[in-house]
């Protein structure tokens, strides 16, 4: 599987580490628990097909790419910089 | 029809004629008390113990595909039980004596073999972290012995004990641990709970499942509708799409685990080993193939194939740890469709919507737990209360944060198990 960097241009998985479906950029406000909580950490759409993603390239330019990836081809249809948030 | 070494004898004598098919091939009928969605391994193993042990034989199991065509068909068929955190050990404590009586219970050879299980040790932590894992699985009242360097030398020559890097300190050795053949435990669950008149319906996927006011009424399939008083979804692999039919969302993200094995080869490996310092386990098929496996490709997939970096590792660490397998050709390569838990543990539980039960999260120890998780989920399904061996696999427990059970002590979040 390769993913293309937006800073590095297409590079091995093995560059990358994932953190996990891209739900990590709607981090919930405030410390209480709740059930936003429990949906953010927990609670997954988990779909079979088309999903966005966190991915670090710690062993390239070190920075959190949102990938747009198919879980059933593993097909990657496009990256962007995480700093940019929802789109 | 009876299975018998004397009926096997008959019929050889007989041309083989008498021969009947180990269960039958029947359409839906439009209701029942309880269908089972899942014809997998866990499905079949309910719906045996539905039958059996509590008369419930008004039951059908829906397919999509052909039984015992997802992950019991697509592991590397160990059995043990080395766990360690209460919830689980008794769990898997529960199956490995369900296993030990399988073949007499079912009548059918799922050619389980207790060969024993080696794991293997490379420092004092790690020798450490063993010997209390050990002693966990005697307080449960199964067996653990702990090796040392000579020790393991003994059972197992062939490893390279000069390896500098890792070297081999010991090993915790589980001798009720082994294998069974996989597809038979599936076969023979299916022939035990048809011949107690449960339905047995391939090629039947669920589309829906209908809810009235909270209360489940029946489901959708490819083959029509089919009314039910309790549904009980068993679908590893594809759990968060089938309960996404009930507008659930699961704590499941799905993963792929490749196995391997080789050509066949004369007995080599009389044991299930694994290594300590990488991610390899391995065993021998009685056909003679080489099993083995590594960990997780770690992103989601329901390719049911991986990517070439784990399968290095795995190569990577069979080389490290036996180096005589080198010259075995690899036969075949493939990948099952893990449900991930965030704790690494299982859920057999009620959900918020009556008569709708839940058994997923198997993670990548589903296999050995065939036998307890239908018999605890059965006895779920028939009286409403979680069996006493499986009383820990709550639902809740990831909200409310009450008795997670992390055996790797990583934290109750995906992607760290």
């Amino acid at each position: 599987m390769h993913i293309p960097c937006p800073h590095c241009g297409d590079r091995d998985q093995r560059e990358f580490s994932i953190r996990g479906h891209a739900v990590g950029l709607d981090r919930p406000e405030g410390e209480v628990w709740s059930d936003d909580w429990h949906n953010f950490i927990h609670l997954r759409e988990n779909p079979a097909g088309r999903t966005e993603e966190l991915w670090y390239h710690g062993g390239g330019c070190g920075a959190w790419l949102v990938v747009e990836r198919n879980t059933v081809t593993h097909k990657v249809y496009g990256t962007r910089l995480a700093s940019e948030g929802r789109t | 029809m009876r299975y018998s070494g004397l009926n096997v004898l008959w019929q050889g004598l007989t041309g083989n004629k008498g021969w009947r098919p180990a269960w039958r091939n029947p359409d839906p009928k439009p209701e029942y008390d309880i269908v089972i969605i899942g014809g997998g391994g866990h499905g079949l193993s309910t719906a045996h113990y539905l039958a059996a042990e509590h008369g419930l034989t008004n039951v059908a199991v829906l397919e999509k595909g052909y039984l015992g065509g997802g992950n019991v068909g697509r592991n590397t068929t160990i059995i043990r039980a080395n766990y360690s955190l209460p919830g689980n050990s008794e769990f898997y404590s529960h199956s490995l004596e369900l296993w030990e009586g399988l073949e007499q219970a079912l009548n059918y050879n799922v050619m389980h073999s207790q060969r024993g299980i080696i794991n293997l040790f490379h420092s004092d932590g790690q020798r450490d972290a063993f010997a209390r894992r050990g002693n966990a699985m005697i307080n449960q009242g199964d067996d653990a012995i702990l090796l040392d360097r000579e020790g393991v030398r003994k059972m197992l020559p062939y490893l390279d004990y000069e390896q500098a890097r890792f070297p081999i300190y010991g090993g915790l050795y589980h001798p009720r641990g082994g294998t069974a053949r996989h597809d038979a435990v599936a076969w023979g669950y299916a022939r035990g709970a048809d011949s107690r008149g449960v339905d047995l319906i391939q090629n039947c996927e669920v589309t829906g499942i209908d809810i009235e006011n909270g209360v489940v009424k029946g489901v959708q399939t490819s083959r029509g509708a089919i009314r039910a008083k309790k549904i009980g979804i068993v679908v590893a692999g594809r759990s968060s799409q089938v309960a996404a039919m009930a507008g659930m969302r699961l704590p499941i993200e799905s993963h792929v685990l490749q196995a391997f094995v080789t050509e066949g080869l004369k007995p080599t490996i009389d044991h299930v080993i694994s290594f300590g310092m990488g991610h390899f386990y391995i065993s021998q098929s009685d056909k003679g193939g080489l099993v083995f496996g590594g960990d997780l490709d770690f992103y989601p997939s329901y390719a049911a194939r991986g990517n070439l970096p784990m399968a290095e590792h795995v190569a990577e660490a069979g080389m490290t740890l036996m180096p005589m397998i080198g010259k075995a050709k690899t036969l075949r390569s493939w990948g099952g469709i893990m449900d991930m838990s965030p704790d690494g543990s299982p859920i057999i539980d009620r959900t918020h919507i009556e008569g709708l039960y839940l058994n997923c999260g198997w993670c990548y120890g589903g296999f050995k737990a065939v036998p307890a998780s239908g018999n605890c989920f059965a006895h779920l399904m028939a009286t409403d209360r979680p069996h006493e061996a499986a009383t820990g696999f709550r639902l809740d427990r990831f909200n409310t944060g009450h008795g997670l059970m992390d055996e790797e002590a990583t934290g109750a979040q995906h992607n760290l198990h």
